[in-house]
């Protein structure tokens, strides 16, 4: 299933968009823009909200929020201080579009990021909220409604359309990578409620709001919403730093001489691969990967170190003694407390353990045994922890470990 | 912290009765009273939701957007709930609910006011917009210069923090989150006065509590980031038992020295790193040697002489340190040209390292160790200028000696507390902190 939707949906979602995109700019060359100045004005500040984009290295939910919710604004915008407005459907698309390639001239110039799928989602989704509610506006259908029945009315039509955009946004990042379809599906449900929120409700008020008091307005509102991705950009840069700092103390085993140099890092990046395979969500993964990157650090309360820092030939006893080391450490890092229940119980029988700790031993095993075992080392390593299940290594994830190492020819991955 | 002077509260019952006076007109005043109920009820709800969350700074729109709508006395009524319900973690609690209670009633009361006067309530009804920004931007700026005179004068009488100072502080910290908060009141003003009415006001509300909790989240983020550099300093304490705080102490000399060569805040706290974390790199020195007593052989000195290398191997990966990298690595090269790892000369070595070099130095002298006695600071001071030129860079150990003759030398005892960024308020405890 999975061979046949890769190469079918990427294409089909990408000539959606530029049919969309491309019929919207020649019916508008064809008969000209309603409304020159709101055109301008929310051109404006979809283009603003483009190029203050989140360009990171980390993945983050909603990269450009102020533009995200002027596009949205402007699909559903229906007056300006108390006077109708006339553009349609065709008007919105057109607009948005050229506002954000315009203002993604400088981050692909930089070759930062991808911007294709980006692009593709908002103006699908801003489409979408257009064909729902420009045609029957501009037909009359919302003249009788009350004030509150339209706001609401609004609010609806934008959780319709960021349900959709969730849709979208898993089915691309499944298609492009392979994960699991719905863990990815509950990840972007569950951002919704994030940031995701309040873009729908700062395009609603938006475009409340500019039918009230004309496009004073935007300004006015873009603030707290600037503001919000300001703080969002903080989080994200001192996450960063939190786990460039794990990921140190980590290596501290490693320069002491106690594990092997990459060690922690592979066994993150798998234990990662794993639990996403695995369907964890994305906290749990988070908790996973910390606890991955630190599952050898009880060692460092040795005097001496383990021969090449294979724990996993250790005796059951010594396994779990330096587990809960390790685990007192952590505790001491301000790290979730959840971090540390996996370092403390990686050693335990698979049957009393988090998954987390499953998947760290899993795979720490699998890691020391494929280096041990030379060349050809991880097929017969994967048959060591096969033969070994019973009470060592839980079965399913031995298997999911089988998937994600075909999944990527059996290499390694490379040392961070 | 926990007797508060009864100056103090004897100004806290002051303004309380300030407070009071200033709702007495309630009862002749017109106001739809759904309206305040309405409002109060939400801002009640959004400072529980702030203490379950350990949230920072109070959440103002709600009040602000009071006082855009309502006559002052209701207006200053939607604050008075909220606060004197809102959880206080610290004694004594009563105290501080009515102060909070007291100072918001008359902050949002004086808003209120100064909107009036200046016909905001008629901008308002009639959206006529680019006029009612400035009685909104007035009455915001009214109501910060309440919070910060009545917050200044509690810092004045509690802690003796000069009052001109407190002011200043206070006032330049919370003016930019509260103008914020003051738009997005305006908005939610402005369309609950509209056809659309309370609903969309609202909607208002939804993206400054996403702001907020991210704010939130930042905050918790950071704190757990410090406690792990804490942790990466106590993995060199375990295996270091001679020089256990050093690492606390050579941050805080550097951070001294820092100061004193006029740095500024952003260079100081990097350096303040840079002496913390300088010997993290003995985390890869075997135990035994780190604990040998007695002579070294030069085949174990040379082991131990590599740890300025694996403590830029360890730190190397971690981006905010900045220059603070430079300094593990070079923190025991001499300006003569005999120090380790490179055998650099003068201002070949960074900065920072010459830094850390004269703040390691001092802190080794100045703090027992088992095999020698701790000497006084002045023998100490003594010795570094006699090696400064050829060891260390005088003018850094100039700034140590003039920072010590200003401050004196009162090394941390615990290495479990960060250095708190400035005095909290006794009483005032949230001065609008947002940003």
């Amino acid at each position: 299933m999975n061979a046949r939707r890769r190469p079918v949906l990427l294409p089909l979602v990408h000539t959606c968009a530029a049919v969309l995109g491309l019929g919207s700019l020649t019916v508008i060359l064809w008969t000209g823009i309603e409304e020159r100045g709101i055109a301008l004005a929310f051109g404006l500040l979809v283009t603003v909200g483009e190029l203050t984009r989140w360009t990171g290295a980390a993945r983050v939910r909603e990269a450009a929020p102020l533009g995200a919710a002027g596009a949205l604004s402007y699909a559903l915008l229906g007056a300006d201080a108390g006077q109708p407005t006339h553009h349609g459907v065709a008007q919105v698309v057109a607009v948005v579009l050229a506002a954000s390639l315009l203002g993604s001239v400088p981050h692909i110039a930089r070759g930062q990021g991808p911007v294709l799928d980006h692009l593709v989602r908002r103006v699908l989704t801003v489409g979408f909220a257009a064909v729902c509610y420009q045609p029957l506006y501009n037909r009359g259908v919302f003249g009788e409604w009350g004030g509150p029945a339209y706001a609401l009315l609004l609010l609806a039509l934008l959780a319709l359309t960021a349900l959709c955009d969730c849709v979208l946004a898993a089915a691309l990042a499944h298609s492009r990578t392979g994960w699991p379809f719905g863990p990815l599906l509950r990840d972007e449900l569950r951002a919704l409620l994030g940031i995701g929120s309040a873009v729908c409700a700062t395009g609603a008020v938006m475009a409340l709001a500019v039918a009230v008091v004309g496009l004073w307005a935007l300004p006015v509102f873009s603030l707290p919403l600037l503001l919000t991705q300001m703080s969002f950009r903080r989080y994200a840069a001192v996450r960063t730093t939190y786990r460039q700092t794990i990921a140190s103390l980590a290596r501290a085993t490693e320069i002491a001489g106690y594990t092997p140099a990459g060690h922690a890092h592979r066994v993150a990046a798998l234990s990662r691969a794993v639990g996403r395979d695995l369907g964890l969500t994305r906290p749990e993964l988070a908790v996973l990967e910390y606890a991955a990157l630190m599952h050898d650090i009880g060692q460092l309360s040795l005097i001496d170190p383990v021969p090449a820092g294979a724990t996993a030939v250790l005796p059951v006893a010594e396994q779990r003694r330096i587990a809960l080391l390790g685990g007192a450490v952590v505790r001491q890092t301000g790290v979730d407390a959840a971090v540390a229940v996996v370092v403390e119980r990686q050693a335990d029988p698979c049957r009393q353990q988090p998954v987390a700790a499953r998947i760290v031993r899993a795979v720490n095993a699998y890691e020391e045994k494929a280096r041990a075992a030379g060349p050809g080392g991880p097929l017969t390593a994967l048959e060591e922890l096969r033969l070994a299940t019973a009470g060592d290594y839980a079965p399913e994830v031995v298997e999911a470990l089988a998937r994600v190492l075909t999944r990527d020819c059996l290499t390694l991955p490379a040392a961070g | 912290m926990e007797a508060i002077p009864a100056r103090a509260r004897v100004y806290v019952a002051c303004v309380a009765v300030g407070a009071l006076t200033c709702l007495v007109p309630l009862s002749t005043v017109h106001t739809p009273w759904w309206a305040v109920v309405l409002l109060a009820a939400l801002y009640a709800g959004c400072e529980q939701v702030a203490a379950r969350w350990r949230f920072v700074g109070t959440f103002y729109p709600v009040l602000l957007a009071g006082a855009f709508l309502l006559p002052p006395p209701a207006a200053a009524l939607v604050a008075l709930p909220g606060a004197l319900l809102s959880p206080v973690e610290q004694r004594p609690r009563l105290l501080r609910r009515v102060w909070r209670a007291a100072q918001l009633v008359a902050g949002v009361w004086v808003a209120a006011r100064v909107h009036w006067a200046m016909g905001g309530r008629d901008a308002v009804v009639a959206s006529d917009f680019p006029y009612a920004l400035v009685p909104a931007g007035a009455a915001v700026l009214a109501f910060c210069l309440v919070l910060t005179v009545l917050d200044g004068g509690i810092l004045a009488l509690a802690e003796r923090v000069p009052l001109r100072r407190a002011w200043r502080g206070l006032f330049l910290r919370s003016l930019a989150p509260i103008a914020v908060h003051g738009l997005a009141g305006l908005m939610m003003a402005v369309l609950w006065r509209s056809p659309y009415g309370p609903v969309a006001a609202l909607l208002v509300l939804l993206p400054m509590c996403v702001s907020w909790w991210v704010f939130a989240q930042y905050h918790r983020e950071r704190a757990a980031h410090q406690a792990t550099i804490r942790a990466l300093v106590q993995a060199v304490d375990i295996k270091d038992e001679y020089t256990r705080g050093h690492s606390e102490r050579v941050g805080q000399a550097s951070m001294m020295i820092a100061r004193e060569l006029g740095m500024d805040d952003a260079r100081v706290e990097v350096l303040r790193f840079a002496g913390i974390l300088h010997d993290v790199g003995k985390l890869g020195v075997p135990t035994r040697l780190l604990r040998k007593d007695g002579p070294l052989t030069p085949e174990e000195r040379r082991v131990i002489e590599l740890h300025p290398e694996y403590g830029h191997e360890m730190v190397r990966g971690i981006s905010f340190l900045g220059e603070a990298r430079a300094a593990v690595l070079h923190h025991h090269e001499r300006l003569d040209g005999s120090g380790y790892p490179y055998g650099l000369v003068g201002g070949q070595i960074p900065e920072s390292a010459r830094v850390v070099a004269v703040a390691d130095a001092f802190d080794a002298m100045t703090s027992t160790r088992s095999y020698r006695r701790a000497r006084p600071v002045g023998a100490a001071l003594e010795e570094l200028e006699r090696c400064a030129g050829s060891q260390f860079d005088p003018s850094m150990v100039r700034a140590l000696v003039r920072a010590l003759g200003r401050h004196g030398w009162h090394p941390a005892v615990t290495a479990d507390e960060a250095r708190p960024p400035r005095p909290r308020g006794a009483v005032a405890g949230r001065p609008g902190a947002h940003r």
